[in-house]
């Protein structure tokens, strides 16, 4: 280090705000200073804790977690029952519900006999919530045909764990438009790949069967 | 009977519980996923075995690393299949399974092959899920591919790229920073998701920059923003550069205009958001509040729930701080009380007690009293804390009030909300000197019929000091004696306490109470005869009626003033010898260990800017420090060590923060030095003080560091004589002296020859705070007579102008660095506080 750059860093104020010198020093001041403001959480960003689906009973169907506030699969059950029993009795059927609870926002929504849930921090926007939880129910009911419910659920969990994929990214929204989100699911199941000698009847009949059902959905 | 999953099927039987998934078994399943290795792959069986496993692990099954090793590996073998819904469920598999490091490098070359596919939806999947699973070395390879997929036309593929920037961000920031351009690009784009993402990462990217998030801010609020999220984004940010741009402005807010445009938007996210974001505003003025409030009356009235919940809960909070700009809603929210939600209901209840004026109480208290019945406990205690509160700011209207919490005391209900109640009657009692007999009664009979050990025992204690102040002490008596009758020992051993404490202190109930206490001889249980045989002793039992002497008083009333986790510790180090216990070892100050240990790890990323943290700043550290200085083990005991002060600014060359150790005849300054300058050594580093402006102190010795390298943090002591016992203040300058040699980086070799240099610092003072204990009074007024006059001191302060009491009351607090007493810091009037010297 040469002595005129000791000695001008030495004296060397450096202000935030004024435009930065073009010397090697002001660049590594820069740097530092912008070590000195504490990182910016995520929370900024809207973001989802969990997104759950679960059936008249208050089982899972599917469930996917993006935060770590619950560790363990019996946190995440123990979450789930609490859920389940304090919105249990509302009518969450017409208008999606909301409660709080372990300083959380659960926004809700039942339909037959599935339950979805959208759970954000507390000082999350509830309305943004609320558009994820339409974007899932909605893209739920398009995927499974109308008649939503657990059995249908259970049936096309394929359809559902995908859906889960397109709408939420690591607790970050993804999409929340219903139509889109199906679209995206629903493009994949398409046999585009297999050839038709390699099918066995049933499995033709029932793939004529959702080629149908995708024309008619469109 | 692990059917594969089978769609609709004729001949499927009519159960209730039917599931595709009836009876899966892992085992089996894991069988199943031999067909993975099949030459001739079967994707849709491929993708229902898939499902299977997914849903196994969804339900929150685990699989062992083998097995999890041994999926995934079976898994990949699926990418030679060309079926897109089976490429879907592959991708989904290989997020859930997160492989290890090791195991990445199988799938790396099919994904990446996938990323640069023609069809969309490989590369837009393919993207997250090597993102999700890379590290930073595979990450420079794709980076190219990223960069392009942040501006490919396809919105898919771009939010794609950037959620996974923004993931990324946490773990890998150097390489996502370089996208800037990139993401700078995607913010205009038309796709309204991808302008969402883009801005999310533009923001993180540059959130420490403050001028280049406010420039972002500036160009986007006059730009138009299409997504209603990405707006909600932008609402938040400027609510941020508007808190950042602090209050050195004064008039016209900066933004505040976007703001309140926002409030016209069309979508109600966006609405909602903006009228959070000013209510949330430093030092908003009702003037700008009133179009924020007017959005959320409208929402009051919503038909979703979701629009009344969340506008009910920012008028709530509103509410705290600017009652009056609430009022105009009273209407809207005394509809809200029926509401289904409970939460909305509570809530608008809340608000309206906040909000109220005396002459609605007695009607609001109408109202609740149906309402009660049918909530939550968890509900019931916000309005019992609300009711409170509102008591404390109409105590005329108490007998109301007190009444209400009477009435619900006595009906059923949990732990948690009897105890909110009883505390509130507490607390009422304390603060409303008229209320204290009735609330006192209610109390009483509370106890009569009460489940809970605790609660009793907290209100015979409280009894004990309350209930022979008042005027007719011997009504209390029954109910006290009725306790030893009939409850466990735990009661029975405090009430044995309460009736001492009446004895001692209504000399005309002595002799009843003496015969009551001769009865608790008689108990089954140890605790309680102990008791009562020390009682009838302390207050002098031979029948005689004496005056209670103030030993007594003292034993009986006067707080251990103590904190109990300290004496907690001396017990269990102190082993059973000769020499008794001795409680004068015990220390008193009262550690703000967790405190610290929260904000240690908040400190880290500030990295080498930042003064190292300081040695842990309990008193223990330090003893143990200076027990290993020879040259401070004459000093005697320390009496007290500051926090540490920061002598030099945070981004120079050298940080140094000093701490002040006290003790009776002895002032330590230690000084934390840092080296900050990576190419330089320091050596014989000292602090020269100046004590001309501190009469009464007297340098004796200083202790230098040898050497002090880059980045690691050293002492160095200046020690000074005082008047023992006599809280001397001073203020000294001080210049930190040293020999500077220089380094080379490379091969870490010094230069012989150094050049002497000197650095100023910072005044370091010695005030009277520095000879303050915090020590925490469970019981002010006690503590407070039991000191007589000898003790105390008045002295006026300069507080100069201060923007809020509460602001005047933490400068006081730091002023005399005394402990705030019974929660006072967060009283608005009557601060009271106390120290010892």
């Amino acid at each position: 280090m040469s002595i005129y750059n000791y000695i001008y860093k030495k004296k060397y104020l450096f202000h935030p705000l004024k435009p930065e010198r073009s010397d090697a020093f002001s660049w590594t001041q820069v740097q530092r200073f912008s070590w000195k403001i504490p990182p910016n959480n995520m929370e900024s960003c809207p973001s989802i804790k969990n997104i759950l689906l679960l059936d008249s009973e208050g089982k899972r169907v599917a469930v996917k977690y993006y935060s770590d506030d619950w560790p363990t699969n019996t946190a995440k059950e123990t979450f789930e029952k609490a859920v389940f029993t304090k919105t249990q009795k509302t009518n969450a059927r017409t208008e999606a519900e909301v409660a709080m609870f372990e300083n959380c926002i659960i926004v809700y929504k039942f339909v037959q006999d599935l339950h979805f849930f959208v759970t954000g921090g507390e000082d999350e926007n509830e309305l943004i919530l609320a558009t994820v939880l339409q974007g899932f129910f909605d893209a739920v009911g398009l995927l499974l045909r109308g008649n939503a419910d657990k059995k249908e659920a259970l049936e096309n969990l394929d359809l559902i764990l995908l859906c889960l994929d397109e709408i939420v990214d690591g607790g970050i929204i993804l999409e929340t438009d219903a139509n889109v989100i199906a679209g995206k699911v629903a493009s994949n199941s398409l046999d585009a790949g297999a050839p038709l000698s390699e099918q066995t009847i049933s499995q033709a009949l029932a793939t004529a069967r959702e080629h149908l059902t995708r024309s008619l959905l469109k | 009977m692990a059917q594969p999953l089978v769609k609709k099927d004729d001949d499927r039987d009519d159960e209730a519980e039917y599931s595709p998934f009836l009876g899966i078994e892992k085992g089996a399943v894991l069988q199943e996923a031999r067909v993975f290795n099949d030459p001739q792959l079967d994707p849709r069986r491929c993708s229902q075995v898939i499902t299977k496993l997914l849903y196994l692990l969804n339900q929150g099954e685990s699989f062992t690393k083998v097995e999890a090793t041994e999926v995934f590996f079976a898994v990949t073998k699926l990418f030679q299949s060309r079926d897109i819904g089976l490429r879907r469920m592959v991708y989904l598999m290989i997020k859930e399974l997160s492989p290890s490091a090791d195991e990445v490098i199988i799938v790396t070359s099919s994904l990446m092959k996938d990323m640069n596919s023609k069809t969309d939806m490989y590369r837009a999947n393919a993207i997250r899920v090597l993102c999700r699973i890379t590290d930073g070395t595979l990450l420079t390879q794709i980076e190219r591919y990223l960069k392009q997929a942040i501006v490919d036309k396809n919105p898919v593929v771009a939010s794609a790229a950037l959620v996974s920037g923004i993931h990324l961000l946490q773990t890998n920031p150097e390489i996502v920073k370089r996208w800037s351009n990139e993401v700078q690009e995607a913010v205009q784009s038309r796709a309204a998701l991808v302008q969402f993402h883009a801005l999310a990462l533009l923001h993180q990217i540059r959130q420490n920059d403050r001028l280049a998030v406010s420039k972002l801010v500036t160009s986007l609020t006059r730009g138009t923003v299409r997504s209603p999220l990405a707006q909600c984004l932008l609402i938040r940010y400027t609510s941020q550069v508007i808190r950042e741009s602090g209050s050195t402005q004064t008039g016209d807010r900066p933004f505040y205009d976007f703001l309140e445009g926002c409030l016209r938007h069309k979508a109600e996210m966006v609405i909602f958001e903006a009228a959070r974001a000013i209510t949330e505003l430093n030092g908003v003025t009702s003037r700008e509040l009133t179009p924020a409030i007017t959005v959320l009356q409208l929402f009051l009235s919503s038909s979703k729930p979701v629009l009344r919940f969340a506008a009910v809960r920012t008028l709530n909070k509103v509410a705290m701080t600017h009652p009056m700009a609430v009022t105009n809603c009273n209407i809207d929210m005394e509809s809200l009380i029926s509401d289904q939600n409970r939460s909305i209901a509570t809530l608008a209840i809340t608000t309206l007690l906040k909000t109220g004026n005396e002459s609605s109480v007695d009607r609001l208290m109408k109202q609740i009293t149906n309402f009660m019945s049918d909530i939550a406990d968890e509900f019931k205690i916000v309005v019992v804390e609300a009711i409170r509160s509102l008591c404390l700011k109409f105590p005329l209207k108490y007998r109301s009030l007190m009444n209400f919490l009477s009435n619900i005391l006595r009906e059923e209900g949990g732990f948690e909300y009897k105890k909110a109640i009883v505390d509130s009657i507490v607390i009422l009692i304390r603060d409303i000197p008229d209320a204290k007999e009735s609330g006192l009664l209610h109390l009483c009979e509370f106890i009569e019929d009460c489940e809970f050990t605790y609660l009793s025992t907290q209100i015979l204690h409280f009894l004990g000091i309350e209930g022979p102040k008042t005027s007719d002490p011997s009504k209390y008596i029954r109910y006290i004696y009725n306790r030893v009758h009939l409850e466990n020992a735990t009661v029975r051993a405090s009430a044995v306490s309460t009736l001492a404490k009446f004895g001692a202190l209504v000399d005309s109930l002595k002799p009843r109470i003496f015969v009551l206490l001769r009865r608790c001889l008689f108990d089954s249980d140890d605790e309680v005869r102990d008791r009562a045989t020390l009682y009838i002793n302390t207050l002098g039992g031979d029948g005689s009626v004496v005056e209670t002497d103030k030993d007594v008083k003292d034993f009986l009333f006067g707080s251990l003033d103590l904190p109990l986790v300290n004496l907690e510790t001396s017990l269990k180090t102190y082993e059973p010898s000769e020499e008794p216990f001795d409680i004068n070892s015990v220390p008193k100050e009262i550690k703000s260990q967790p405190l610290a240990e929260k904000k240690a790890p908040g400190k880290k990323p500030t990295g080498l800017g930042a003064p190292p943290a300081a040695p842990i700043s309990t008193v223990d550290a330090y003893e143990k420090l200076f027990s290993s200085i020879p040259e401070f083990a004459n000093f005697g005991k320390l009496f007290k060590s500051s926090a540490p002060v920061e002598l030099t600014e945070a981004e120079t060359e050298y940080s140094v923060n000093a701490v002040k150790h006290i003790f009776d005849s002895n002032v330590v300054f230690q000084y934390n030095c840092t080296n900050t300058i990576p190419d330089q050594l320091l050596e014989n580093v000292t602090v020269i003080v100046d004590s001309s402006e501190a009469e009464e102190f007297a340098e004796v010795l200083s202790k230098p560091i040898r050497s002090l390298p880059y980045d690691t943090p050293g002492q160095t002591f200046v020690a000074f004589e005082k008047p023992e016992g006599v809280p001397a203040v001073g203020k000294f300058s001080n210049m930190l002296k040293f020999i500077v040699k220089e380094v080379d980086p490379t091969t870490g070799e010094t230069e012989d020859d150094g050049v002497e240099d000197e650095y100023q610092l910072e005044d370091l003072e010695v005030v009277a705070a520095d000879y303050m204990l915090k020590v925490g009074v469970s019981n002010f007024r006690n503590a407070w007579e039991s000191m007589g006059d000898d003790f105390e001191r008045v002295d006026e302060y300069g507080l100069g102008p201060r923007e809020s009491l509460a602001e005047a009351v933490s400068a006081v607090i730091n002023l005399l660095g005394m402990q705030p007493c019974e929660g006072t810091k967060n009283v608005t009037s009557d601060q009271l506080m106390r120290g010892t010297w």
